[in-house]
């Protein structure tokens, strides 16, 4: 019933030209059968009179412009979804690799989506306990939101984000909760941690796990986080599940854009990435959120590596200009063995203010998380300081300040990978390191806080804590 | 002369058609079996190049496009208030309540509501003449605005008819007798985005636009009718300033246009707008605000259309003689969704891929601003103000979006990371930016506000430009080598940041603060400063100076009400007097 094409003209990268075809629309899926039997899948980038610009997405090793013959499904990519597909393992051309029956799809869904109309929206509110402090105390993450992690090579992101998937809750109300992530390029061992540490933990029943790696097909990296989006719009729009996509990683991701880019000739923008590349992630981004009258919502934590450590690469920029604040991996905090490395100060959740209070975590925390914050960035001041002019220019509160910063890295910071702290939990420790401080310092929080939970620190420094 | 084209070829958002003979360039088409909005941009030989408003997958060659002969028109009428449109005016709530919750392609909804009723009071009477512009009537649009009904730019004559009645935009109201023939009028009018409305006389602009931001309003003014733009990295809050001007500034009309940015913003605004009152009149912000979104996943073309469809609107309004204030939030994607635009239409790339035109367009967007004296005959006064923010990649502010904004804007507002991260909000780095409308600014808040605004003003930048100077000295060799006025400054200058410059935008109270509030707070810091150099002459010591019960008060007094200023003169005397006591005690 479909046409089958002959006549490639030409291959370059992962990319064939076809001439002559009949028919064809921009974005159609194609099927390419090998000589071999082999038959892998393509979509087409551009058509112009009688000929089409084929992606391939397994890449075109071992095409040759004889032998091969490609068909239009006349469809663009979709993915079939179920609600059977909770716990299932798939690749990046959305076929199942654990070993299991195929699901049976109770429908199938383009995976490009549609945007969400603006007006449809529902502002996003309620506090997902991460049982992490850094994140629940200062960056609070609330449903429906998009926070990426931005780390670097050999920061521990993997062992948070696999953290984050196995604690995280809402307080209030206890609901359907899944978890879909999405590996692309990841290193087999990576890989393996998280499929082995879900099975472990048993958060692999309440996952779905997309999975692309190193030596897979880049161009199929393209399209997993697209699939894994569209089965989370599903449970969570359809099923009414709240849903938390990990993405990992959306450096390798854009790396496999850029190749497509380049392979179609298109003028770069900054550092040979597409002009598009902001674009193309609000794409994925925006997917966030929570839609008004429906029970479910989606809630993004997408990883990168920032190459060099470097904010201002496009990637890491792009991506926060689009998502809603950032939590920052610090190079420095990791070789002082503090898990996790999250740096409070640049790190921002923009939508932690509606999340956090009376009722949602506790009356005190936005105050605490102040006060914290202000204290801890002033204790950075000094060290700075103590560098240039030695201790013995410091006050004796300068003094303090260096040492409270050290106890909210060591205390509050620092915690075990299996440590769930209640929110409850994370505040109290906030109080416990501010102990530290004279009272008269507390200038961020609200008196009559101040009176119920204040208590001086009376332990020993955390020097001998250790 | 044939209605019918064909499609030839489809890549991404452009797509090229053969067969339109007869359509001028920026006419709209409608495209493919799924009619999409679409645009010619440029034609070649018979080749025309059509960039498409929505999602093009699935579109193949072979495919009908249907020329409508006319340029991309915005409906302009009672009915806009309050709404809000994606970029190419399709009413998004309406959307909502038809398609339901995701917008989905080829949707055509007229703009303006057909169906709903106004009530038109006329002010001319038949047999008036009247000329393209005259207001002829009005209607009651919100709470807040009074839409007038203007005749249509290329109408003159003698009204034939005109009545008070109830009806919808497309009744007649009224009727002209032309030197060709009677021309019906209704209360709808279109006008083609691409061309500015005309304007009588282009004025030079002579009052600020009060934001009620102290940083922007003390030192960087604009005007109204003025341009100003805020660049600055993620996170530096950028688009926190806008809401708040938006929320804020005392133009009767605000039209925000959320371009190429997230959803959930937009979606902060759709939920606090209606509730948010307006400081003057007390009535929710909604009743006054347009709302143009194209957020960062709709289609790219649609978004470069935005800014085009916000600004028409908002000169619209302006016709009407009213003050209008736009945000463009953010200028940055409107320029990449040109530059994407261009790469498709393989044309030679300028600086970092945007295309040569990139500043000509930006300078021709923001030129569209002013104070004026409106098109018709009785002369009235419009404004409209520009401002824009400009997402700089990495920050990096030579980039050329920013560059070529630079060239156009006068007031210039510029965000520092650095001062985020530290919390102080707005991050607005007051080293490095910069307003043009200073002068014209400091001659009415010197007649209006006080005669010492200017002098205030000055004094306290460079106290804040000597700080800057001290702080690298501190880095090198500590405080400690500084003499006692050095560090006194040093404290004034910590007091203007933290108790002036920092304003909370999400505390009732520090919200807004009005100029004689501004003035009235930088009085008191001055007055202090003052008396506190006098006391070091003196020899008291510093240390004392600064820890004066007083200073406590000082801090709190951003949160003073509008309608207290009294307690300012308590302030005052209570911080002179203890000052007073350190000297006597001393003395005695």
């Amino acid at each position: 019933m479909f046409k089958e094409y002959l006549n490639i003209q030409d291959i370059i990268g992962p990319l064939i030209l076809l001439q002559d075809v009949e028919g064809v629309a921009y974005g159609e899926l194609a099927e390419i059968k090998l000589a071999s039997g082999e038959v892998r899948r393509g979509r087409v980038l551009e058509i112009a009179d009688h000929r089409a610009l084929v992606q391939v997405f397994e890449g075109t090793r071992g095409i040759s412009k004889e032998d091969v013959k490609i068909k239009f499904l006349g469809k663009g990519m979709e993915i079939g979804v179920s609600s059977d597909i909770i716990g299932r393992i798939f690749n990046g051309a959305g076929e199942v690799i654990d070993g299991g029956p195929p699901i049976i799809p109770s429908k199938y869904l383009n995976i490009n989506g549609s945007p969400i109309n603006p007006c449809a929206r529902d502002y996003p509110k309620e506090f997902i306990q991460t049982g992490i402090s850094s994140i629940d105390g200062m960056n609070a993450l609330v449903r429906g939101q998009k926070l990426p992690i931005f780390s670097g090579a050999g920061l521990p992101h993997a062992k948070i984000a696999a953290q984050i998937a196995r604690q995280s809750k809402v307080i209030q109300f206890q609901e359907k909760f899944a978890v879909i992530f999405a590996a692309m390029g990841v290193t087999f061992e990576e890989a393996d941690y998280f499929i082995t540490d879900f099975k472990r933990t048993g958060a692999i029943e309440r996952a779905v796990l997309f999975i692309n790696l190193a030596d897979d097909p880049t161009i199929e990296r393209i399209a997993i986080p697209r699939m894994a989006l569209t089965v989370a719009e599903y449970l969570a729009y359809e099923q009414d599940m709240h849903i938390l996509v990990i993405l990992t990683d959306m450096t390798n991701y854009c790396e496999a854009l850029r190749e497509i880019s380049a392979a179609r000739k298109e003028v770069p923008g900054r550092r040979g990435y597409p002009g598009y590349l902001y674009t193309d992630l609000a794409t994925i981004y925006e997917r966030a959120g929570r839609i008004k009258g429906k029970n479910g919502s989606i809630t993004q934590i997408p990883i990168l590596t920032m190459p060099e450590d470097d904010k201002t690469h496009p990637i890491p920029d792009l991506t926060g200009y689009i998502t809603e604040g950032q939590l920052i991996l610090s190079r420095s905090l990791h070789s002082k063995g503090i898990y996790p490395p999250i740096d409070v100060l640049p790190s921002l959740s923009r939508l932690k203010d509606k999340g956090i209070g009376k009722e949602k975590t506790r009356e005190d925390h936005a105050d605490v998380l102040n006060q914290l914050y202000a204290a801890y960035a002033r204790g950075n001041y000094v060290k700075e300081l103590v560098v240039v002019l030695g201790e013995s220019a410091l006050t004796p509160l300068d003094m303090q300040y260096m040492k409270f910063s050290e106890l909210f890295e060591k205390v509050f910071v620092s915690q075990d990978e299996e440590e769930n702290r209640a929110i409850e939990e994370t505040i109290n420790i906030g109080w416990k390191i501010l102990g530290y401080l004279p009272k008269t310092e507390l200038k961020r929080i609200k008196q009559e806080y101040i009176e119920r939970y204040y208590k001086p620190w009376n332990n020993s420094l955390p020097e001998n804590t250790d | 002369m044939s209605a019918n084209g064909t499609i030839i070829k489809v890549s991404g958002p452009l797509v090229v058609s053969k067969g339109l003979s007869g359509t001028c360039i920026y006419d709209m088409v409608r495209v493919g079996h799924y009619k999409l909005f679409g645009e010619v941009v440029e034609i070649r030989g018979d080749e025309y190049f059509i960039q498409v408003y929505e999602e093009t997958e699935g579109l193949g060659p072979g495919e009908p496009v249907v020329s409508t002969y006319n340029a991309f028109c915005v409906e302009l009428g009672p009915g806009l208030i309050g709404s809000i449109f994606d970029g190419v005016q399709r009413p998004l709530d309406a959307i909502n309540r038809l398609h339901g919750d995701y917008i989905v392609r080829g949707i055509e909804h007229p703009p303006l509501d057909r169906t709903r009723k106004w009530h038109f009071y006329p002010l001319k009477n038949i047999g008036d003449e009247v000329f393209g512009g005259d207001v002829i009537g009005y209607v009651k649009e919100s709470r807040l605005v009074k839409h007038k009904i203007m005749i249509p730019t290329d109408t003159k004559g003698r009204l034939s008819m005109i009545k008070e009645k109830d009806g919808t935009i497309e009744d007649v109201i009224a009727q002209v007798d032309t030197a060709n023939g009677t021309k019906e009028l209704t209360m709808l009018q279109k006008w083609p985005v691409r061309s500015f409305r005309r304007v009588k006389q282009k004025l030079k602009s002579t009052a600020p636009l009060v934001t009620g931001q102290r940083i922007i309003d003390t030192f960087f003014p604009i005007t109204k009718g003025g341009v100003a733009c805020i660049p600055g990295p993620f996170g530096s809050g950028k688009t926190v300033i806008q809401h708040q001007l938006s929320r804020w500034v005392d133009a009767d009309i605000i039209v925000y246009v959320g371009c190429g940015e997230r959803g959930n913003e937009m979606t902060e605004v759709l939920v606090d707008f209606p509730v948010l009152k307006d400081p003057k009149t007390g009535e929710p912000l909604m009743e006054r605000t347009v709302l143009i979104a194209n957020t960062s996943n709709m289609p790219v073309a649609a978004r470069e259309a935005s800014v085009y469809t916000g600004i028409t609107i908002a000169e619209y309004y302006r016709d009407m003689g009213y003050n209008v204030a736009l945000m463009a939030d953010s200028t940055s994607r409107w320029g990449e969704a040109m530059r994407e635009m261009s790469s498709r239409l393989e044309e030679m790339p300028g600086e970092e891929g945007f295309p040569t035109y990139l500043g000509s367009r930006l300078a021709s967007f923001y030129e569209r601003s002013g104070n004026v004296i409106c098109f018709g005959s009785d002369d009235r006064q419009g404004s409209l103000s520009v401002i824009g923010a400009v997402s700089p990649p990495g920050g990096d502010l030579s980039e050329p979006v920013t560059q070529n904004t630079l060239r156009v804007v006068k007031a210039f507002w510029s965000l520092d990371d650095r001062l985020a991260s530290q919390r102080q909000f707005p991050a607005i780095n007051w080293l490095t930016s910069y307003s043009l409308y200073q002068d014209v600014v400091d001659e009415y808040t010197n007649i209006y506000i006080h005669k010492n605004w200017k002098m205030y003003r000055m004094k306290t930048m460079e106290i804040l430009h000597k700080e800057a100077e001290l702080e690298e000295l501190v880095r090198l060799v500590g405080i400690d080598s500084l003499s006692t006025k050095d560090r006194l400054l040093m404290e004034v200058a910590r007091m203007i940041r933290e108790d002036y410059l920092y304003q909370n935008a999400y505390d009732l109270r520090d919200t807004y603060t009005s100029l004689k509030k501004q003035f009235l707070m930088l009085s008191v810091i001055l007055k202090y400063y003052d008396k506190a150099n006098e006391l070091l002459q003196f020899n008291i010591e510093l240390s004392k100076i600064i820890s004066i019960p007083s200073m406590s008060n000082i801090a709190q007094m951003r949160f003073i009400p509008e309608d207290n200023f009294d307690e300012f003169d308590r302030l005052e005397a209570k911080m002179l007097q203890e000052l007073e006591a350190l000297s006597k005690n001393k003395t005695s």
